[in-house]
This record gives C-alpha cells, sequence and structure tokens, in this order.
C-alpha cells in the first residue's frame, strides 16, 4: 500500500509540479491552484494509473480568510480515495472552475456551495441557489449573522 | 373551438408543466417536483428541494459531538442507527480508541435491524405507490416488531439515538437476543409472501421491468451509492470495501444485477433483507461479553486534523468529513448524504417515459427528503 502510495504522488507531482502533495492521516491530499483545477481533475479522472472516477464528496470550507472547497475523490478500479483542496482568497466574488463536466455528481454538491458559501462555479450547467430561494448572505460562512434566527459566528 | 384545440394539453405538441408535490403522497415527504409534460411523456424533471432545511451543518458547529449524533437521527430517519454509527466511528478513530467486541457486535445487529425495517417500508410504500394498497399494510405490520425490539432497549422507536462516542447508551434489554430470534424466524416465513404479493405480480413486473433504466458508467459519474447503484452491476458496498464494526468477521454477499432497471433495484432491496437476516443469525447468539461503552472524558475534543468516515446505510453511501480545529465542537462538518446525490439522476432516468413511471422511478430510488435537505 505504502509503495502504491509512494507511486500515486511521484506521478502527481510529475503531472503538476505546483501541487502540494502530502500524505494526510487517511488519504493522500493534494492541493491545488484554482486555475489548475480542471486539469488536475481531468488527468486524475482518465490517467489509467489514476482512475479516479467516483466523486464520493464535495465540501465546501471557510477557512477564516479563504473559502476553500475539498473533493473526496475514489477510484473505482483501485478502491483508493484522494482529497484535492483548493481554496480562494477573494470573499467578495470567489469564483473557480466547475468540475462538473469531469464527474457529473459534483453538480448538485456545487449548487449546494454556491447556495452556502457563495462560490460561483464557471461552466456549471445550471447554477441557482438549491435550498434557500429567497435568502441574503451566505449561511455556512463563519462571518455570516443573523439576529432573527439567534445565529452566532 | 379549433383554436382551443390547437393549443389544448393534448395535443401532444406544446409542452406543459405540471407541479408534483411539496405536499403529495407519492413525494414521500416535502420534495417538489416540477415535471415538463408533453402530452403524458416526461421530457424534464426539476426538483425544487429546501422545503426541510434545517442547516444541521451549521448547528453541528454549535455543538459537541455527544450532541450531534441526536441531529443524524433526524437527517435519514430510516436508517437512523447507522448514521449514529458514522458519526460514532469517525470520533473513536480520530481519538484512537479501541471499541470492545461488544459494542461492535450489538452495533453491526441494530445495524442491519434498521436496514431490514428501512426495506420494509420501502417494500410498503413502493407498492402502494404503484396501486398496491395491500403491501402498505403487510410491510407496516412486520416493521413494527423491528421497532417494539428498538424501543425495548434503545427507549426510542424511529429515533433511536443509541450509539454515543465510545459505545452504546447503555446495554441491550435482557430480552432482546429472544426477540431479535423471535422476529427473524417470523420473518424468514414472511417475506416469501412478499414476493408472492408483489415481485411476481404481472401488473407490478410490467409497469417496473425496463423503466428508468441506470447503467454502470452513469451510476459511478453520478456517484451513485447504495441499492439504486447495485442494481446496475456498481459494487460499492461499504460493508465490504471497508468494513467497519463487526463486518470484517460476518459472511455475506453483496447482492448485485446488472440490468439497471426499477424492478432490480427492488429486488436488491428484497435480496438485502434475507442478507441481513444472515448477518443478524450469525452474530446474534455470539454476542461477547463485556463493557457497553468505553469510559470517555466528559468533554470530547478531537485532535486538529481532518477526518472521513463512511458507512453503508439502508440507501447508500453517508460521508461524515469532519475538519476540528481542537475545540470541543467541530470546525466545519459536512455529511454526504446518499439521498442528496441519488436525487441528481432522477431527471435523467424519468426523461422519456410516462408520467406514472416517473411515480415508479422516484419510488425505486427510495428517497427520504430530510436526508436530501439535512
Amino acid at each position: 500500500m505504502s509503495a502504491d502510495n509512494f507511486n500515486l504522488e511521484e506521478s502527481i507531482r510529475s503531472f503538476d509540479g505546483d501541487a502540494i502533495v502530502t500524505e494526510g492521516k487517511q488519504f493522500t491530499e493534494i492541493t491545488v491552484h484554482p486555475e489548475k483545477l480542471m486539469a488536475l481533475a481531468m488527468f486524475l479522472r482518465d490517467n489509467s494509473e489514476m482512475g479516479f472516477d467516483f466523486p464520493a464528496c464535495v465540501s465546501g470550507v471557510d477557512y477564516g480568510n479563504d473559502l476553500g472547497v475539498v473533493y473526496h475523490l475514489r477510484s473505482t478500479k483501485h478502491n483508493r480515495t484522494i482529497v484535492v483542496k483548493t481554496r480562494v482568497s477573494d470573499r467578495q466574488n470567489p469564483v473557480m472552475e466547475s468540475v462538473t463536466p469531469v464527474w457529473p455528481g459534483a453538480e448538485y454538491h456545487e449548487r449546494e456551495i454556491f447556495d452556502l458559501f457563495g462560490i460561483r462555479f464557471t461552466n456549471h450547467p445550471d447554477l441557482r441557489r438549491l435550498f434557500l430561494d429567497n435568502s441574503d448572505g451566505y449561511p455556512l460562512r463563519k462571518d455570516y449573522s443573523d439576529d432573527v434566527n439567534i445565529v452566532t459566528k | 373551438m379549433e383554436e382551443h384545440l390547437k393549443n389544448s394539453v393534448t395535443d401532444g405538441q406544446e409542452e406543459y408543466v405540471l407541479n408534483i408535490g411539496p405536499q403529495h403522497p407519492s413525494t414521500h415527504g416535502v420534495l417538489r417536483l416540477v415535471a415538463s409534460l408533453r402530452g403524458e411523456i416526461v421530457t424534464n424533471i426539476e426538483p425544487h428541494i429546501g422545503y426541510i432545511h434545517r442547516g444541521i451543518e451549521k448547528m453541528c458547529e454549535s455543538l459537541t459531538y455527544p450532541q450531534i449524533i441526536h441531529l443524524t437521527d433526524r437527517m435519514d430517519y430510516l436508517s437512523a442507527h447507522i448514521n449514529n454509527e458514522a458519526v460514532c466511528l469517525n470520533v473513536e478513530k480520530a481519538l484512537e480508541i479501541d471499541i470492545p467486541d461488544r459494542i461492535k457486535v450489538i452495533r453491526t445487529i441494530m445495524a442491519e435491524l434498521t436496514r431490514i425495517q428501512s426495506h420494509q417500508l420501502f417494500w410498503a410504500t413502493f407498492g402502494m405507490d404503484l396501486g398496491g394498497l395491500t403491501c402498505f399494510f403487510y410491510g407496516l405490520r412486520d416493521r413494527e416488531k423491528v421497532l417494539d425490539i428498538f424501543e425495548e432497549t434503545c427507549g426510542g422507536r424511529m429515533i433511536v439515538s443509541y450509539n454515543c462516542p465510545g459505545g452504546l447508551m447503555h446495554d441491550i434489554h435482557p430480552g432482546f437476543q429472544k426477540r431479535v430470534k423471535e422476529f427473524i424466524e417470523y420473518f424468514r416465513k414472511t417475506l416469501p409472501e412478499y414476493d408472492q404479493l408483489l415481485t411476481g405480480n404481472v401488473i407490478f413486473r410490467e409497469r417496473t421491468m425496463g423503466i428508468g433504466k441506470l447503467t454502470l458508467g452513469e451510476a459511478i459519474a453520478h456517484g451513485i451509492t447504495g441499492p439504486t447503484a447495485r442494481a446496475s452491476g456498481f459494487s460499492c458496498d461499504v460493508r465490504k470495501k471497508e468494513p467497519y464494526s463487526a463486518y470484517d468477521r460476518i459472511k455475506f454477499n453483496e447482492v448485485l444485477f446488472t440490468e439497471g432497471d426499477t424492478y432490480h433495484r427492488y429486488l436488491v432491496r428484497m435480496d438485502e433483507m434475507r442478507q441481513s437476516m444472515d448477518i443478524i443469525e450469525q452474530l446474534i447468539d455470539n454476542i461477547p461479553e463485556g463493557p457497553y461503552a468505553v469510559k470517555m472524558k466528559p468533554i470530547i475534543r478531537l485532535p486538529e486534523g481532518e477526518y472521513y468516515q463512511r458507512v453503508e446505510t439502508a440507501r447508500g453511501e453517508l460521508g461524515v468529513y469532519i475538519i476540528s480545529d481542537g475545540n470541543k465542537n467541530p470546525y466545519r462538518v459536512k455529511f454526504r448524504s446518499p439521498n442528496f446525490v441519488n436525487l441528481s439522476v432522477l431527471n435523467m432516468l424519468s426523461k422519456g417515459f410516462k408520467i406514472a413511471d416517473l411515480i415508479a422511478i422516484s419510488g425505486s430510488l427510495d428517497l427520504i427528503i430530510p436526508d436530501i435537505d439535512r
């Protein structure tokens, strides 16, 4: 398993030299610049050694200064999981590219993140608010406050 | 008159938009489907969700880990026990606690009982959706017996909250093993009745076979899990792929079909009830002695880091992603709920079929709306 993972890390590094590849507690983690996300996503899905074809989970995270998206991807062929992280620092107008063209399963997850974190995904087929139709602000952000419904930071 | 006929919805030339739900018996909760129709043929389905969005992920950020357990019951209320287990396993993994075998075995038995009662309710409502009201009475009659077992041991019938980080809330009831064995004996006899009533029924087969086909490639690309994916041949059972609790020591088969239509999604669940009974029979006489809970610190703080745990609920893979900053409440919790993802293929599956088939397809996805909205 460890030799396997070593191989995985090396091939990701050789694909994108700027990507930070670390061995997390559970999974191999890749931190990538949002502009290079799409290229990496294509590589992770289409490369036969990678084969990450199953979008397990897409989560939005508010890191305080930055807004981030975390992708848990699984390879059904090799039965391994990888974590891809990306973050943007512009809280007023956070934009990143949608991975829905690569993994159609990300569509609803990205709509949820747009709804609750306000991150806009370009090239998304149907980017509308998912749960909260008529709402101001993005409730899962840490700086969100609502005096009426008593949500504290 | 002629002008009127030309614009009439019956001519099949113009698109006609029909609103199904949020209050509709076949949507099993507050799901609203905006269906575009051409005559009787579905051209597009747009799900509107959020009617029961409670912001559970936001609430978790201000609650402690033992408190979060009680919120997870209220996501997929038919898999309440398995949802609890997901959070408990994640917390225990983060704290690197070894869980005694007794707890693992009891959790597994409880999880399989949960799966049986969930599939019973699926069978009951699926039959009802397709016009067989008898199924509803049979299914609920048998499900009641499982709920009685839950009530005796957990105190709750549906919202059990029986797991807590480090073990169980309290020990099993002295009559638990006897009651479970009685139920298995009873249900082994009644499950063939289910097949006689519905599985072999000609009308039922006509209405489900070849309807709403999901291919293996589509299932993987859309992230579909659970019985819905296994009907398409996608081997995704977390109990096999990444065994947790006592699943590594028992023998059972992962139910797989390749057809991927509504009928086979139904068959997967029928066979899973038999597998669940096999699992329970292997364990019920071998519950090891020992404590029912590990002593935990009064305030649970997870070490800084990120933790991901997945479990197999009755509807698919539930992922719990916790980011901890070392405090007693999590920094961020994300629940990757199976229904949320499974809903995304409803439009794709029902395009080109009749509106009555839409009900069969959405019934076979076995959607639980509070799990979609969270």
